[in-house]
């Protein structure tokens, strides 16, 4: 059982969890994910280690609400335990030797990519942060990404904040007026990193991309989380999550994550169903 | 005065067209009655060539003794010296193969149905006994075991028996390995599995759960932690793709994943929440134990056509016979000398049917099996909503990838003495798959057995 000793609120749709895991905390590196499980009849989720703190032996995540199991996990308060906690699993990034980079995250994809930028920070690069929101109601982190990196552009889809656009968009007058990238990290919803990569390679800049395929198990036994790289089939679970998003197949996988949407929306309306009945009673 | 019955006792079971639709075990086990008759088959043979076909080596006539004399919970003591895992064992080990291949009275007949008496006794003991195991007395030994499948079982079994204080390390949420994640349901009920596993933690063997092995700990750590030994029983559960085009389609899955989602997740009962495809029509491409298992699983999710697609003949699937026996009277439809070229798909990326081509027979190859070959232009399209690829698994590389200085083929299988199950690495044992590549469960635990005893060998040299 793995405690949760702290509980915050994002914004409506995002909740962040402080864990207590003294073996995942001290030997998670960024990039790297763990693999929960909330109770007895739950099923395995992956979730990217958003912090951790080696001392404390905690391990921070953030998730977004999107359908049964996170609305499940989102229940669980201060004090309450989830029954499993897996990891750290996969590769951690490879971050080392450049000089200027762009980390882009897309909605709950900063949770993920602002680590990356601290690390990157920390190795010496300079780095510009680029997160995209749909609107300003639902940005998160901005003072902890404003601090990991020298400058950050905060877009949203509406313009709500006074910059209106996508992550492409910010990305591509950045280059155009001069900016020198080496490395273009991108973490977020698939249609977007595929947005980034078809951009980047236009320019021939390096770009890394944080795979979040299906997965089950998280330790290579199943292929599950199965991506054509290069050709190649690869397993996002040990083999990533990071790879060169210029080789990712992403046709294939914007299918591969549409398998059980239909048993998703089934599962996520039954528990909503479930919730207000108990709220009625 | 022996039984002198020609043929085994026979076992009931549910009937094809009933247990194709259920999870339920197939084979219902003997009642005390049958079991008793069955046990007087059993000529108590002096020389007893059973023994030398058992791996783990169980004293088969004198455990048989007992069961003739009703004595059922003396029969589980002697079977518990040479075995943890009676009920498992009685279940899924290929006993034509082994123990049984070697009885006398298969001679003339039909041998004594030892796999079936021992799953009796074990069965006869989780029902009846309620007298709590002993824990053996500790000799102040640590040994820690890596993976929680038979090998690992059987390896912290023996060692807790000799009084080492044994930590098993899993990487998945539940101990069991394959027994859990791979084995159906109706073959291997889950409940019995975690009975025999609670037994060993009654012994005092303790599984910690979620501790992947590689990641969190290394192998230098559990040895900084005061462990004396170790043991590495990891298996083999990487899965073989086949490299054709369509892999990567929706409805397409490893044999591996199918099973886990099933067995494991439990995703065939709608309480819990890991989702499955149920496949309207399945082609499970392979011809061993676990094509059957992922088979017969697809038919019991509500599939109305499964076909097995398997490029050799029947004479060469490297399954059981009876579970090949078993898969046809539940309606399993076999495919043979057929081998996939490509997994076809529509607009949406989901598998609409699988490519193949017929192949014959030619010279025997370095295997001694003949070799198929393509009979050319002979391709056809079976229609199929779901690919199930069971072509094999290899060792999982996590651990030789994080420990330096332990050896592995090229294959990927640790190097492990043969007799002694010594690694490259001093003090560190391995069996089971990840020593042999995909093979038995009781071959895994003899395996696991042998180790345990080189193990308590060098511990208590080194203190010497």
């Amino acid at each position: 059982m793995f405690q949760i000793v702290q509980k915050k609120r994002l914004n409506d749709s995002m909740t962040q969890m402080r864990v207590q895991a003294p073996y995942v905390a001290k030997k998670a590196q960024a990039g790297q994910f763990i693999i929960l499980r909330v109770n007895e009849y739950g099923e395995r989720i992956p979730l990217t280690i958003a912090d951790y703190d080696r001392e404390a032996g905690t391990v921070d995540i953030i998730f977004q609400k999107v359908g049964k199991t996170t609305l499940l996990l989102d229940t669980l308060e201060e004090g309450d335990s989830i029954l499993d906690f897996i990891g750290p699993l996969g590769k951690a990034s490879e971050l080392e030797g450049y000089h200027y980079a762009a980390v882009i995250g897309g909605g709950a994809g900063c949770a993920i990519a602002y680590p990356q930028a601290k690390a990157l920070h920390a190795l010496g690069a300079k780095v510009d942060m680029i997160a995209g929101f749909r609107s300003k109601d639902i940005i998160i982190l901005e003072d902890e990404m404003k601090a990991a990196s020298d400058q950050l552009y905060l877009m949203t889809d509406d313009g709500s904040n006074g910059h209106k656009g996508f992550v492409t968009d910010a990305l591509k007058q950045n280059i155009e007026a001069g900016a020198k990238y080496d490395l273009v990290v991108a973490i977020g919803p698939l249609p977007m990193m595929k947005a980034v990569c078809n951009l980047t390679k236009e320019y021939g800049i390096k770009t890394i991309i944080s795979m979040n395929s299906i997965m089950i198990d998280g330790t290579g036994m199943c292929g599950g989380c199965r991506v054509t790289v290069g050709g190649e089939t690869k397993f996002a679970c040990v083999d990533g999550p990071d790879f060169d998003g210029h080789l990712v197949d992403f046709d294939e996988v914007m299918k591969r994550a549409k398998t059980y949407a239909e048993l998703e929306r089934e599962s996520t309306r039954e528990f909503n169903c479930r919730l207000m009945q108990q709220a009625e009673q | 005065m022996p039984n002198m019955t020609m043929t085994k006792t026979p076992m009931p079971e549910q009937k094809p067209d009933v247990r194709n639709h259920n999870f339920e075990e197939v084979a219902l086990g003997y009642t005390e009655e049958m079991a008793v008759g069955e046990a007087q088959r059993c000529l108590n043979c002096k020389n007893k060539p059973c023994v030398t076909g058992c791996p783990v080596m169980v004293p088969i006539p004198e455990f048989i003794a007992h069961v003739a004399k009703r004595e059922f919970e003396e029969a589980y003591q002697v079977l518990t010296k040479a075995t943890s895992l009676p009920a498992v064992c009685g279940r899924v080990c290929p006993q034509e193969t082994q123990c049984e291949s070697k009885c006398v009275r298969g001679i003339k007949g039909e041998p004594v149905g030892i796999g079936r008496l021992e799953r009796f006794v074990a069965d006869w003991h989780m029902a009846n006994s309620k007298e709590a195991p002993k824990k053996p007395q500790q000799n102040g030994h640590k040994v820690a075991v890596i993976g929680a499948g038979p090998a690992s079982l059987t390896c912290a079994g023996d060692l807790a028996n000799m009084g080492y204080e044994v930590t098993v390390y899993e990487a998945l949420h539940t101990a069991g390995g394959v027994l859990m994640y791979g084995i159906p349901q109706f073959r291997l009920p889950k409940e019995i599995v975690q009975k025999e596993i609670d037994g060993l933690r009654a012994k005092g063997v303790t599984i910690l759960t979620d501790m992947v092995i590689g990641k969190v700990l290394t192998l230098d750590e559990l040895f900084a932690d005061g462990f004396e030994a170790i043991f590495i029983g990891s298996g083999a559960g990487l899965p073989n793709f086949m490299h054709i085009p369509g892999e990567g389609l929706v409805g397409t899955y490893s044999a591996n994943e199918f099973l886990t989602r099933v067995n494991l997740m439990k995703a065939y009962r709608p309480e819990y929440d890991t989702p499955i495809l149920r496949p309207k029509n399945a082609a499970i491409v392979g011809g061993g134990n676990v094509a059957m298992d992922a088979a017969r699983t697809a038919k019991r999710l509500g599939a109305e056509h499964v076909y097995i697609v398997y490029r050799r003949s029947e004479a060469e699937m490297p399954a059981r016979a009876e579970e090949i026996h078993h898969a046809k009277e539940e309606g399993i439809e076999f495919r043979l000398l057929t081998n996939p070229v490509a997994i076809h798909g529509d607009e949406s990326g989901k598998v609409c049917s699988i490519e193949c081509v017929e192949m014959e027979l030619g010279e025997p190859d370095a295997s001694g099996r003949r070799r198929p070959i393509e009979k050319q232009g002979s391709n056809f399209e079976l229609p199929v909503d779901c690919a199930i690829i069971a072509i094999g698994n290899s060792p999982n590389p996590l651990i030789p990838a994080n420990t330096s200085g332990l050896e592995v083929n090229r294959r990927g299988c640790i190097v492990a003495d043969e007799e002694t199950m010594a690694t490259s690495l001093p003090g560190v044992y391995a069996a089971g798959d990840a020593v042999s590549g995909a093979a038995t469960v009781i071959l895994a635990m003899g395996g696991g057995k042998k180790a345990a005893k080189s193990i308590d060998e060098y511990i208590k040299s080194k203190n010497a």
